[in-house]
């Protein structure tokens, strides 16, 4: 799922690939789906196999600045947005989360839904903050980390990202804490 | 609630451009007669003044030059299902005491961004032409126009009999427009605004109503998104004795309802509740709601809730047991909100909501509302991959409950076939099918098949069917059926669909009754295209985007079809000499191709 996150890298490489091909055989790239302009978004590869929808499905429809069929479903502007707008808070799930850095002077809010598993969720982390968190063990946290994830749940407490089942995590958690790695000793060390 | 709504007539009004000649034999009196023909034509115009219908018009026009001529002038209601089919000036040239216009635009893709911004139905030559020819307007209703406040206000100023204004789907104009029309048309019974897009001009529109009593019948406003001069609407409303329809946008708070409720509500039929919520909720005790919804005796329309706060919700109860229609759809409801209110819908006829009502909330309709005729069920998170609250078991809960159900929009994630083979059989009466399997190419999730049995028991089974949309894992197979038995399908809505052009093919040589063909990524090439050629002259339009279409055989078409417009419809940048065809909108004109196409679009 190298597509999930951030990846304005990729997108730009792609743009200055030179290929051979008819055009409208080829993705016109994730960001052009967003534009007014519908033509260009509907140049994509006719799917020949489920399984290919299957990967392109997931990813195009992950979140709004993530790539969607332009007009899929076809559910009229209007209605889409006017349908109440509360939806995200009154949910309860934590979808939309703050996520801060120590030492960042802003927070950023990321939509937890959009992740199936774990490590999607850490590499959006490290490339939206520039840094990198090395690997998680159960007994130890994330050893030896310049920085630790951690998240606040539903109870108030201050957990550290990766002990629980993802469907958990996603169901409990408020809001995320990047925390500098010597703030972090003690936890997770299961002293 | 008027969202594509089918019409009768299988051809255009003006499609027989050369009246036959006279029979001399029987019908046709002209010839032999000793009445002189002024005679006649008077006696044919009073006779012809009762045919209301499109259809039995048509055909009166076809019988001999006379009848033609003297229905010209009885016609006084036109439709125009295509506005690029013909030019205003053939429309005054042949009808000549035209009361009343319905016209409408853009295909039906466009609302969901498949085709760019400006790319036509501007309804600016239609009202200037009108202007001069038609000084006895009265009627105006159009679709998918692009509709400016220059137009409206000329419409103002040409028509001093006009009485109803209905813009559906458009966009163009803003409150500026609005006001102008509200202030000049003092004869103005209906101003109906639905799903269009209203620029915010910081208009105080209501305001401009002629302060004396007004004839106004239906005020909807429920889709403009700006607020309103409340004490104006309240003082309006107070002085329109015949207001039977008022449908309020979500700036309207329940406090503010319950005013206007308390000044009117005995005569309301329809009432479009807007953001039923509380505006001001510093007051303690809300007032009694549920008393004024009680006094909304003739009530039998019920929409709005655009922020609904659900612990208010009961207080409609005293009205849902007259209901015939109700709209829920732009309410996040639950099942457990829900239940309680259409326990009590026993004479619901039109039912439209979201799915957040779950197929708990459609086994409950399926219960109660026996009278059942329309069912729209709108997603609330429009998404592929989102878990979707209804699903095969809500559909099959509605089949089994509600047997005289005719129409159907559907939106789920999933879907099996057997629901869709229990629908057709438990629901003979059906003529619209649309379901939405919003996961693009998802086969029954049961079995894993493709989608083929299930709408092919639909077109099979239900006899009556005009209308169909199809969605999931489909195979040719699915078009063949739909050949075979969809002899009465007027209208075609395909997505990611089919495996080749027998597909296309299929549904072109087979169904004789197509009108109208919208088409998006599915494989149809040139071949299917070139199999339909038969067929083009009798359709309103074919639409295909992202299919398999190349320039050279669009160009072919074009050639061999004079009277066809084939639209390329492309992006500015686009190379002309590319051969791959991204949209293809084609359909008849008596008037050759338009000249108002902009530059992304390409008439070959």
């Amino acid at each position: 799922m190298e597509n999930v996150g951030v990846c304005d890298e990729f997108v730009n490489l792609k743009a200055t690939e030179l290929r051979l091909g008819l055009p409208g055989t080829e993705d016109g790239g994730e960001e052009e789906r967003q534009k007014v302009s519908c033509c260009k978004s509907n140049k994509r590869a006719f799917p020949e196999t489920e399984k290919d929808i299957e990967s392109t499905g997931k990813t195009e429809t992950a979140s709004p600045p993530k790539a969607q069929i332009v007009g899929w479903p076809p559910v009229r502007s209007y209605r889409k947005n006017n349908i109440q707008t509360k939806k995200n808070e009154s949910e309860g799930q934590g979808m939309y989360v703050k996520v801060s850095m120590d030492g960042a002077p802003y927070l950023r809010k990321i939509d937890l839904t959009v992740y199936k598993q774990y490590p999607e969720l850490m590499k959006l982390l490290e490339n939206m903050f520039k840094f990198s968190v090395g690997k998680y063990c159960e007994r130890e946290g994330y050893k030896d980390s310049e920085f630790v994830p951690t998240y606040e749940d539903k109870d108030g407490d201050w957990m550290l990202v990766g002990d629980v089942p993802w469907e958990m995590f996603v169901s409990s958690c408020k809001r995320l804490r990047i925390m500098k790695g010597s703030e972090a000793k003690g936890l997770g060390c299961g002293v | 609630m008027s969202e594509d709504d089918e019409d009768q007539s299988p051809a255009s009004d003006l499609r027989s451009q050369r009246p036959c000649s006279p029979n001399k034999s029987r019908n046709c009196i002209s010839s032999s007669q000793t009445f002189p023909d002024h005679v006649l034509e008077n006696v044919l115009e009073n006779v012809l003044q009762f045919l209301d219908s499109r259809c039995d018009r048509n055909a009166a026009s076809l019988v001999c030059k006379l009848w033609w001529k003297v229905e010209g002038l009885t016609r006084s209601e036109v439709f125009i299902g295509n506005c690029y089919a013909l030019s205003p000036a053939r429309l005054t040239q042949r009808f000549k005491r035209v009361r009343s216009l319905l016209l409408k635009g853009k295909p039906r893709f466009a609302d969901f961004n498949l085709m760019p911004a400006d790319w036509g139905a501007n309804f600016a030559p239609w009202v200037s032409t009108m202007a001069k020819a038609y000084p006895w307007l009265e009627k105006v209703d159009l679709k998918r126009m692009f509709v400016t406040d220059d137009d409206l206000a000329l419409l103002a100023e040409s028509f001093p009999g006009f009485k109803e204004l209905i813009l559906v789907c458009c966009e163009g104009f803003g409150t500026s427009g609005i006001a102008v029309v509200a202030n000049k048309c003092r004869k103005l019974k209906v101003l109906d605004l639905i799903e269009s897009d209203v620029t915010d001009d910081e208009v105080d529109w209501v305001s401009c109503f002629p302060e004396d009593v007004t004839c106004l019948e239906s005020l909807a406003f429920d889709c403009v998104e700006a607020p309103i001069n409340f004490k104006a609407l309240e003082a309006l409303v107070g002085r329109s004795p015949l207001l039977r329809k008022l449908r309020l946008n979500r700036f309207v708070s329940l406090e503010e309802v319950h005013r206007l409720l308390l000044l009117g509500a005995p005569q309301l039929t329809s009432l479009g509740t807007g953001s039923f919520s509380r505006g001001d909720q510093s007051q303690q005790e809300p007032p009694d709601y549920a008393a004024a919804f009680r006094s909304c005796k003739s009530v039998v329309c019920l929409s709005g809730f655009r922020e609904l706060m659900p612990e208010y919700l009961p207080a409609i109860l005293p009205v849902c047991a007259n209901l015939t229609s109700l709209n829920f759809s732009y309410a996040n409801i639950s099942p457990d909100m829900f239940k309680p209110i259409i326990h009590n819908c026993h004479k619901l006829q039109i039912f439209w909501a979201l799915d957040s009502i779950c197929d708990e909330g459609l086994q409950a309709v399926a219960a109660t509302c026996k009278e059942l005729r329309e069912l729209r069920i709108f997603p609330f998170d429009p998404r592929e991959d989102t878990e979707g609250p209804v699903s095969e078991l809500g559909l099959q809960a509605i089949s089994e409950g509600c047997r005289k159900l005719e129409s159907l929009l559907y939106f789920c994630q999933h879907m099996t076939n057997a629901a869709l083979i229990a629908m057709s059989h438990n629901c003979p009466e059906l003529t619209v099918f649309r379901l939405c399997i919003m996961g693009r190419l998802r086969p029954d999730h049961v079995t894993g098949k493709a989608m083929d049995e299930g709408f092919g028991a639909i077109v099979k089974n239900c006899k009556k069917l005009t209308r169909l949309a199809v969605s999931g894992l489909l195979t040719d197979q699915a078009f063949r059926y739909m050949g075979e038995y969809g002899k009465l399908i007027r209208t075609l809505s395909v997505a990611f669909a089919g495996d080749s052009d027998m597909a296309l093919r299929h549904v072109l040589e087979g169904c004789p009754r197509l009108q109208k063909l919208e088409i998006r990524d599915s494989p149809f090439g040139d071949v299917a295209l070139r199999s339909g050629m038969h067929r083009y002259y009798n359709m309103r339009f074919v639409w295909m985007s992202a299919c398999r279409l190349t320039m050279g055989c669009c160009k072919d078409v074009a050639r061999a079809m004079p009277n066809l417009v084939v639209e390329v419809i492309g992006s500015d940048d686009d190379d002309v000499n590319r051969d791959y065809v991204e949209t293809l909108y084609m359909y008849r004109s008596l008037d050759g191709p338009r000249k108002d196409a902009p530059q992304f679009v390409t008439i070959l």
